[in-house]
């Protein structure tokens, strides 16, 4: 009795590796699911969060900050250095120095979500690499648009 | 027994026996956890878990900022269900300040929260098996989920640490995209989960190497505090999400999976009961989702008033508690953290008494820890 039991436990198992193994087989016939970077990338999707970018005025390709600092005291990891004053003959402050220390950022948008005029979006690069780390520690965002002063 | 001793290599501890040092960079340990074991032979004589290697002063760290700031950051502790912590922190700060949640939100949260659980357990069936010495589980866990990766990663912009939801709702609406992404998903891993028990479940080496292996008596998962599946695998048919329903979990029909034996078996197969249970609540959501807003008129500024608040959810791990005390200012008085890691590992030292080395680490993976949150 012992044995009969002991033979259909051995051909049961057996069994059970074989439907594992139609399963593993199975996957060969399987395209692959990879994407081969960096032959082929896969698409980003439409609320990637890469760093932070200043957006500029759509008029006068100012930007668009008016350095409330809201972003930079709702800032979890205070990553953000910014000030402002009034360029000659407006009635309005406008940054003057947007500082990004990449380093310290997590990436969670809180600035993006707080800032009153929407000055602040995700930028779209993934993939940063630099000799030195001065590029991500100071990052300056107003560098590319358009100085009012 | 001898006192525990700071080893870091093989120690021999008297003549038969010896100190072996597990970890805290050990792939079975799944984290920086690290396990003294005093051996003979192969059979463990005592186990002392180690912990703090991951310690990041949560809770202190929660004092010295305001409610908003703490939002990304408790999602850290459990990188694997980063969304169920999200949810917890936002209904306890909801439930103290007493904003509305709209109903869309609401249902949002809930097919967020269940991918997330989803995903979970997908990676630690894939973890688990790569314990025991199976490689293709991992790879075909890790393909499904990549696909759900995809969906919250088009909502939330995240991939592991994600940081969705708002005080009074969500900071942007879902389209069609992502409800028909994550239909489609639904009904292909529907037939993909046969797969994944043909594959395991029924397989003869894995059941030698789960059944009667860690046996957790119900007496002790209630007496150590166990909870989520681990205590589920012992016989109670404990859920937050039923027995303390938030979020509108109370509209979703859906069954609490529980296992008698209390085994490593058990522990598995409640995790795979609880996979298909999410898919019902998704689809019942999906099938229910409201029109309407997302997100309740809130102050910028989140202000509470005086007072303190307990709020419970139900991680893929097991019943995490957050207790916020509030003197009225933007930053809470006090945040206390009990985490379900934390409880589940404590009966670890009990239970790999007597044990064989490889089993101690099945039993291990079948907990489901995640360090970073036992650490916190």
């Amino acid at each position: 009795m012992m044995d009969c039991c002991h033979i259909r436990e051995v051909v049961q198992g057996f069994f059970s590796l074989l439907v594992g193994m139609r399963v593993t087989m199975g996957n060969m016939f399987v395209k692959p699911h990879t994407v081969q970077w960096p032959r082929e990338t896969a698409p980003l999707p439409p609320g990637f969060r890469g760093h932070i970018m200043m957006l500029p005025d759509e008029i006068t390709r100012y930007p668009k900050c008016i350095a409330c600092t809201a972003c930079a005291r709702n800032c979890p990891s205070q990553c953000i250095t910014v000030t402002g004053r009034k360029p000659a003959g407006a009635k309005k402050k406008l940054a003057d120095c947007f500082v990004l220390d990449f380093t310290k950022c997590s990436l969670c948008g809180i600035c993006v979500e707080s800032c009153p005029v929407g000055a602040l979006d995700f930028s779209r690069d993934y993939a940063l690499a630099a000799y030195s780390k001065d590029d991500f520690n100071r990052m300056n965002l107003l560098e590319d648009l358009v100085s009012p002063f | 027994m001898k006192e525990q001793a700071p080893t870091y290599t093989l120690e021999q501890i008297d003549e038969e026996n010896f100190a072996l040092n597990l970890g805290p960079q050990h792939p079975g340990t799944h984290g920086v956890l690290r396990v003294i074991l005093h051996m003979d032979g192969e059979y463990i004589l005592y186990a002392d878990p180690i912990l703090g290697y991951g310690h990041r002063m949560q809770e202190k760290v929660a004092e010295n900022m305001t409610y908003l700031q703490v939002l990304p950051y408790v999602c850290r502790m459990d990188y694997l269900g980063a969304l169920s912590y999200n949810l917890a922190w936002v209904c306890a700060v909801e439930k103290l300040c007493e904003f509305e949640v709209p109903d869309r939100a609401s249902v949002v949260r809930v097919i967020a929260t269940e991918l997330n659980r989803i995903s979970s357990h997908l990676l630690w069936w894939g973890a688990y098996l790569l314990d025991l010495g199976a490689f293709t589980p991992f790879l075909q866990a890790f393909t499904d989920r990549e696909l759900i990766l995809d969906l919250l990663e088009y909502i939330t912009g995240s991939r592991l640490t994600y940081c969705y939801f708002r005080f009074g709702g969500l900071p942007s609406d879902v389209d069609d995209v992502f409800l028909t992404g994550v239909r489609d998903f639904i009904e292909g891993f529907r037939g993909r989960l046969k797969n994944y028990h043909d594959l395991v479940t029924g397989n003869v080496i894995f059941y030698h190497r789960s059944a009667d292996v860690g046996v957790i008596l119900p007496f002790d998962a209630a007496g150590y505090g166990l909870s989520g599946p681990v205590l589920r695998g012992s016989g109670f048919a404990y859920d937050v999400r039923r027995h303390e329903p938030y979020s509108g979990y109370d509209r979703f029909d859906f069954e609490i999976p529980v296992e008698e034996t209390g085994d490593c078996m058990a522990r598995y197969n409640v995790r795979m009961a609880e996979i298909e249970q999410s898919m019902n609540i998704i689809e019942q959501a999906l099938n229910t989702i409201p029109d309407g807003p997302i997100r309740s008129k809130v102050p910028k500024i989140i202000k509470p008033p005086e007072g303190e608040v307990t709020m419970a959810v139900e991680t893929p791990r097991g019943e995490l508690v957050i207790y916020i005390v509030s003197d009225g200012t933007k930053k809470p008085y006090r945040v206390k953290y009990r985490v379900p890691s934390f409880s589940n590992l404590s009966i670890f030292a009990k239970l790999a008494r007597g044990q064989l080395l490889a089993d101690a680490l099945a039993v291990l993976g079948s907990f489901d820890l995640v360090i970073p949150e036992v650490d916190r």
